[in-house]
């Protein structure tokens, strides 16, 4: 700390000083800005670019053949009755999955968090081991056990029930389907709702069973309202993932029988399979606004606890 | 603090009531707790038993709940006949080439982000922000594009690429950075050090709790990642397990081959799940600080 004596000389070696730090600043950002705008940036800009072109498969080799179509592959989604019949199949799995999901992963979280001492961390293990699972593998284990001789069926013939075609069966595909994603994310809900239950302070369920409050009351009263943050937090993100669902619906019953199960996600990747791809970044621009709006909401909702 | 007053008015109970009703409830909550994790566990049950299953016998009772001839058959024909050796070690290349990139590039970048002053501190955080919101489907057409462009389309590089910095990782180590004093560091700057010096030698070795969150779940992301390797494998040298699990199950002569689906699932599901067993902790922090995976 060298007293200067010209005062122009600091500013300048203090600019200096300030622009070397900016460049080993974003010298140590320089991979993950790299990765961002090839992998993030720059493909969101060229999907609100293709979905405004005839961009097929094919093109690829021969740019020079795309045509700008403005709006129309948006009007042509719009008329499309199985993008809209899919919007309508992505509503159904956030509107019963979220709540389904939270239900039971609130559940365990609160059974969990009641005192119990013996087998809670081997609980704990086995709720969140399907959050862990690979989604391939516990496919095909559901289409074993849901087949028209599977395990399922096997027990509903035991209690005299004639078990259904469950995966090829409109009706009754989505109900499986979701039970599926179900499964797999109810130990992510059940890991943060106790993350926010341990944040309750002790002492005011003991003055509230002091008060004579039973286990039910405090629940109602003291437990809900304390988590209200967290069921806020939890209900966007669970509809985040649902929004996008792919995997499920993809690897079950890859959007049959009837297009019953197709996802708004599952339309976009069979637009791009068979080549339409200006189609495919329509689609998936209109999924775009509808989760940047949804995670918007999770953000102003997140930050006060960060 | 108003609804424990209003409990207070209107409800007195005898304290023995609620002494009683505590000491009533575990038999009944541990009741409902095992049979609920018995349900969890079925799908597991499952794959177990009916991957030890051979072909004829699942061909004759395919609903069976337990094998009736223990085989390891299944298993053996996955890696004789199937390719599941190479799908294996293209899944361990590609998870090493992501938790190396994601160590070394969120590390950096977390640091930057929660410790130094600079211009376009705030446009950076954004950027990370922006990513972790976009979804894959918006982005998968353009990202299969470049990927064709820079002519690595069918490469494992071209599978590991788009993963090797993710935003989630950064968020991490941002978050944790945070906690670090800066005391520590400015200590050191008093000293002379450059900022790589402190970097390597002081924030690192103080990283390692959030180093092993983001190695878990990068390596969990990468291990069980599935649409974007099944659009850039074109060709069986280049599939990832999950891609090769896929493909066999659907190949028309397997279709109802359930053991040597099951037992490919377990072969996908397996690592995964012994480590997690072991460090649970990582991996329910990582999930449980940032909700995301």
């Amino acid at each position: 700390m060298t007293p200067t004596v010209v005062p122009g000389a600091a500013r300048t070696a203090r600019r200096f000083r300030g622009s070397r730090r900016t460049a080993v600043s974003w010298l140590f950002l320089a991979p993950f800005t790299l990765v961002f705008l090839l992998y993030t940036a720059i493909p969101t800009v060229a999907a609100l670019g293709f979905s405004l072109t005839d961009l097929r498969g094919t093109d690829l080799r021969n740019p020079f053949a795309v045509e700008f179509t403005g709006l129309e592959n948006y009007l042509r989604l719009f008329q499309d009755e199985s993008f809209l019949r899919d919007i309508l199949n992505t509503a159904l799995f956030v509107a019963v999955g979220v709540p389904l999901t939270m239900g039971i992963g609130f559940a365990l979280a609160v059974a969990l968090n009641s005192g119990i001492r013996r087998l809670r961390r081997t609980f704990r293990i086995v709720f969140f081991a399907p959050v862990v699972t690979n989604i391939v593998a516990v496919a095909l284990i559901w289409q074993y056990a849901f087949n028209a001789d599977g395990t399922v069926n096997k027990v509903l013939g035991a209690l005299g029930f004639a078990g259904p075609n469950w995966l090829d069966d409109p009706n009754l595909a989505m109900p499986v389907v979701i039970l599926l994603g179900v499964w797999r994310n109810f130990g992510t809900a059940m890991v943060l709702f106790l993350a926010g239950l341990q944040a309750v302070p002790q002492d005011v369920y003991e003055a509230a069973s002091l008060d004579g409050a039973g286990r039910w009351r405090q629940l109602r009263h003291i437990t809900l309202p304390l988590l209200l943050p967290t069921t806020l937090m939890v209900s966007v993100l669970l509809t985040v993932f649902y929004l996008q669902v792919f995997d499920e619906p993809y690897l079950l019953t890859n959007g049959g029988p009837l297009g019953s199960t197709e996802s708004v996600a599952l339309y976009t990747y069979h637009q791009f399979g068979s080549g339409e791809f200006g189609m495919s970044s329509a689609a998936s621009f209109v999924m775009l606004v509808l989760v940047m709006l949804v995670s918007i909401v999770q953000f102003r909702l997140l930050r006060p606890r960060a | 603090m108003t609804t424990v007053a209003s409990v207070r008015e209107t409800e007195m109970i005898d304290d023995r009531v609620a002494v009683r009703r505590r000491s009533v409830t575990p038999p009944l909550l541990y009741g409902a707790l095992v049979l609920c994790a018995l349900l969890t566990l079925l799908p597991f049950v499952w794959v177990i038993s009916g991957s030890l299953r051979s072909l004829d016998e699942i061909r004759s009772d395919p609903g069976a709940w337990l094998p009736h001839d223990v085989t390891l058959g299944n298993f053996t024909r996955l890696f004789a006949t199937e390719g599941f050796g190479g799908f294996m070690a293209n899944s361990i290349v590609v998870a090493i080439i992501v938790v190396a990139g994601n160590v070394v590039a969120a590390s950096a970048a977390g640091y930057a982000l929660a410790k130094l002053d600079f211009t376009g501190k705030r446009l950076a955080f954004g950027a990370v922000m922006a990513a972790l919101m976009v979804p894959f489907t918006a982005v998968f057409v353009t990202q299969f594009v470049i990927t064709v462009d820079l002519g690595m389309a069918d490469t494992l590089a071209g599978i590991a690429l788009p993963s090797v910095a993710m935003p989630l990782s950064v968020f991490i180590m941002r978050q944790y950075a945070m906690s670090i004093p800066d005391e520590l560091l400015e200590a050191a700057r008093i000293d002379g050090a450059g900022e790589f010096r402190i970097f390597f030698r002081i924030f690192l070795p103080l990283g390692g709790p959030a180093v092993a969150t983001i190695t878990i779940m990068s390596f969990l992301s990468s291990w069980n990642n599935f649409i974007w390797p099944l659009i850039v494998a074109q060709s069986m040298s280049s599939y990832t397990l999950p891609v090769g699990l896929a493909a066999t199950s659907q190949a028309a002569s397997h279709v109802t081959d359930y053991g040597l689906q099951l037992a490919g699932a377990i072969v996908v599901m397996l690592p995964v799940l012994v480590l997690f067993l072991f460090l649970q902790r990582y991996f329910v922090q990582g999930i449980a600080g940032t909700g995301m995976r």
